[in-house]
């Protein structure tokens, strides 16, 4: 954002201490997640950095935090990672399928009372968490759900479904309905008609709202509280107790993975996203 | 043509009935489709959370363990000592609560209602095995003289209702006295209308650095170029798709005592090393790691509406004689505020139902409402009044809800 020559001075300096202060707010952003990552390769025990690191020295620096993760003896992340997986696993498959017949339904404009139902569908999305914690949590206690991972997997079901309707129905907003009556004139029965031309054409708004609804189920913490015994811990509730209790840099190691993991669904979100764009005609 | 004849369809059907016909199957259609999420919500969500009301407001635990009393009380008007009839119901309600061993659950709520109930209740649970058949009353007023006064007859009478609002009026520290009347609690325990001032305060504050913090950078964010503007976006979006539990832990490790930001204050000599200001575990942790993990909340609703503002609108503001201020306040703002909106009360909505990070980094000072309805779910038990404090907190948001629902509409909610 190169000036022009005849700007006036004092317009001048405004204009880079507007520069400054976005400066200022992206590290504000950003910087805090940069801490965690040497602070997870540390070989003391302390979290702040000690003089070795901040002379770079390689003895100060050591990978024992992520193998205590690992192999540690009485660590609970092997058992965490894999629950946090298979139900975030499950509550995405939920919340697809859920999620995407609903937003096709909610994009037809037969669609009988769509503002109230739309409202309804978000409303978990809105609704506190601690609130949606404290009602779901009465529901599964009387139907005998609470502490199986069946009962988390449903919940995580409720809180990810509104992001796969809003995504899949944003994608349908751009959808042009005559290409399916082709199709149906054309012979093919209405499943056919659906896997061979709606989905591949709305599937980026699909994947998107499934990978939000994974985000969603991975990184829950409240809800899961609630529900969770102790086989059903997941890595969030892991990380939660231990921040109450002590922070240790093996917290900071799995901080480190699940950053690495954000990054790689950030990835496949944005590259996801220029895909839709380019399929649904939208040019920048 | 005459209005009897009416334009046929290939089969023979009106026309406008075939159509008809149609339009219905495809309403029929559109609405199966959304017919499972629905059912599911409403059986796994919405009913839940409406079962919240009916236990927050539940109060037959003591209206189920009195049965006989309550009915022998019907006809006392509660002026004077109640009639032998109720004494001896109670001192039968009471045998059978004594014998299950189910007294205490009694005796604590009789409590709650009028100080000093427990220890006549005990006494009277150790002396009525000794009671004799018939002439209840004076065998009861014999243990213990506090039968005598009217009061504690009185108490009984009020649990008598199967509902009761109690919870929601203890909510905003109130509860009807001995008289019935509405009254507020001792000034020193109205602890939970502190809470809710807090917690309007930090989500209203909350906003508002989001506020400030996000328009320049989404304005940024909108008028670079797009390679540029791409990479900046990442800035955004990686804290937004990261954990919130790693978030607030990075901020737990730099705002720690001997952390990075201390570290910097002590750098730039703005306080001594030994002197270092605690910034977590009060207000000021929850004001800090709040306002970042919200932000981003905050610039993509600006960003994806700042978009659509076309520069030259600027630039002709400015070569009709506006100065860059004016042409700015006159022109670019008022255009923004739609976004302003969506993003303002989405952080709201947000920061108001917060609960993990001012559980971890806000301390005894920092703490909101949330923590509170948490609290009372895990560790008094008393779900009741978590219900109820929990449909006082969903009123205010679906308030704010419906207003989002006015001004921007949910279908126009965008993500990323």
């Amino acid at each position: 954002m190169a000036l022009p020559k005849y700007t006036e001075p004092h317009y001048r300096i405004w204009h880079y201490f507007y520069l400054f202060v976005c400066a200022c707010v992206f590290f504000f952003l950003i910087a805090p997640l940069f801490v965690i990552f040497p602070l997870s390769f540390n070989a003391e025990e302390f979290l702040v950095f000690t003089d070795g690191m901040k002379r770079l020295d390689p003895d100060a620096f050591s990978t024992r935090w992520y193998k205590d993760m690992v192999y540690g003896t009485k660590n609970p992340w092997g058992l965490a990672a894999k629950n946090s997986f298979i139900i975030a696993i499950f509550a995405t498959i939920g919340s697809i399928i859920l999620g995407t017949l609903a937003a096709l339904g909610l994009s037809s404009r037969h669609m009988p009372y769509k503002g109230l139902i739309m409202a309804t569908l978000i409303s978990p999305m809105i609704v506190p968490l601690i609130i949606s914690g404290v009602a779901i949590f009465f529901f599964m206690a009387k139907v005998g759900l609470a502490a199986t991972h069946l009962g988390i997997i449903l919940a995580h079901i409720i809180l990810g479904t509104p992001f796969v309707v809003i995504t899949v129905t944003a994608t349908l907003s751009g959808f042009d309905h005559s290409i399916t009556r082709a199709a149906s004139s054309l012979g093919s029965n209405p499943f056919n008609t659906f896997m061979k031309i709606t989905l591949p054409l709305i599937l980026p708004g699909v994947i998107s709202g499934g990978l939000f609804a994974f985000v969603t189920s991975f990184d829950e913490v409240v809800v899961v509280l609630f529900l969770a015994g102790l086989d059903n811990t997941t890595i969030p509730v892991q990380m939660w107790t231990g921040l109450r209790e002590q922070l240790s840099p093996t917290i900071l190691a799995v901080a480190t993975c699940l950053i690495v993991l954000s990054i790689l669904i950030l990835v496949t979100a944005e590259l996801l996203r220029r895909r839709s764009e380019r399929l649904r005609g939208i040019n920048r | 043509m005459s209005s009897e004849q009416k334009i046929l369809s290939t089969d023979g059907i009106p026309l406008e009935e075939s159509l008809k016909q149609a339009e219905k199957k495809n309403k029929i259609k559109a609405f199966l489709l959304v017919t499972p999420l629905l059912l599911f919500l409403i059986i796994t969500y919405i009913i839940p959370i409406a079962d919240m009301f009916s236990r927050s407001i539940d109060d037959k635990m003591v209206t189920n363990m009195l049965p006989k009393t309550y009915k022998a009380m019907e006809q006392w008007d509660g002026k004077e000592l109640p009639p032998e009839e109720v004494f001896k119901a109670f001192y039968l309600d009471y045998k059978i609560l004594v014998e299950n061993k189910t007294a205490g659950k009694l005796q604590t709520q009789l409590n709650y209602e009028k100080n000093g109930f427990k220890s006549v209740l005990k006494k009277l649970a150790r002396k009525q095995k000794k009671f004799e058949e018939g002439n209840y009353k004076e065998q009861i007023m014999k243990v213990h003289k506090r039968w005598r006064n009217v009061d504690y007859w009185r108490a009984i009478k009020r649990r008598a209702p199967a509902y009761t609002y109690s919870k929601y009026l203890k909510g905003v520290d109130m509860y009807s006295n001995e008289d019935g009347k509405i009254v507020q609690v001792a000034e020193d325990r109205r602890i939970h209308r502190i809470l809710w001032s807090r917690t309007l305060e930090v989500a209203f504050f909350v906003t508002l650095f989001c506020f400030l913090m996000a328009y320049p950078i989404a304005h940024l964010l909108a008028t670079l170029p797009m390679k540029y503007s791409n990479l900046l976006m990442i800035c955004v979006l990686l804290p937004f798709w990261t954990s919130l539990l790693v978030r607030t832990a990075s901020w737990m490790i730099l705002l720690q005592q001997q952390g990075l930001v201390n570290d910097f204050f002590v750098w730039i000599g703005l306080v001594t090393d030994d002197n270092r200001p605690e910034m977590m575990y009060n207000k000021t942790g929850t004001y800090v790691a709040m306002t970042q993990i919200l932000l981003p909340f905050m610039v993509l609703p600006l960003y994806s509406v700042m978009k659509t503002i076309s520069p030259s609108l600027m630039r002709a503001g400015k070569s009709l004689g506006a100065t860059p201020g004016v042409a700015f306040f006159k022109i670019y703002f008022p255009l923004t505020i739609p976004g302003i909106g969506a993003g303002c009360l989405l952080v709201f909505i947000l920061a108001i139902g917060y609960y993990i990070t001012p559980a971890l980094v806000g301390g005894a000072s920092g703490t909101l409402i949330s923590n509170q309805i948490a609290y009372h779910m895990k560790s008094t038990l008393d779900w009741s009044f978590a219900s109820a404090m929990g449909l006082m907190l969903l009123t205010g948001v679906l308030v704010i809800y419906w207003i989002y629902n006015k001004l921007v509409g949910v279908d126009n909610i965008k993500l990323g």
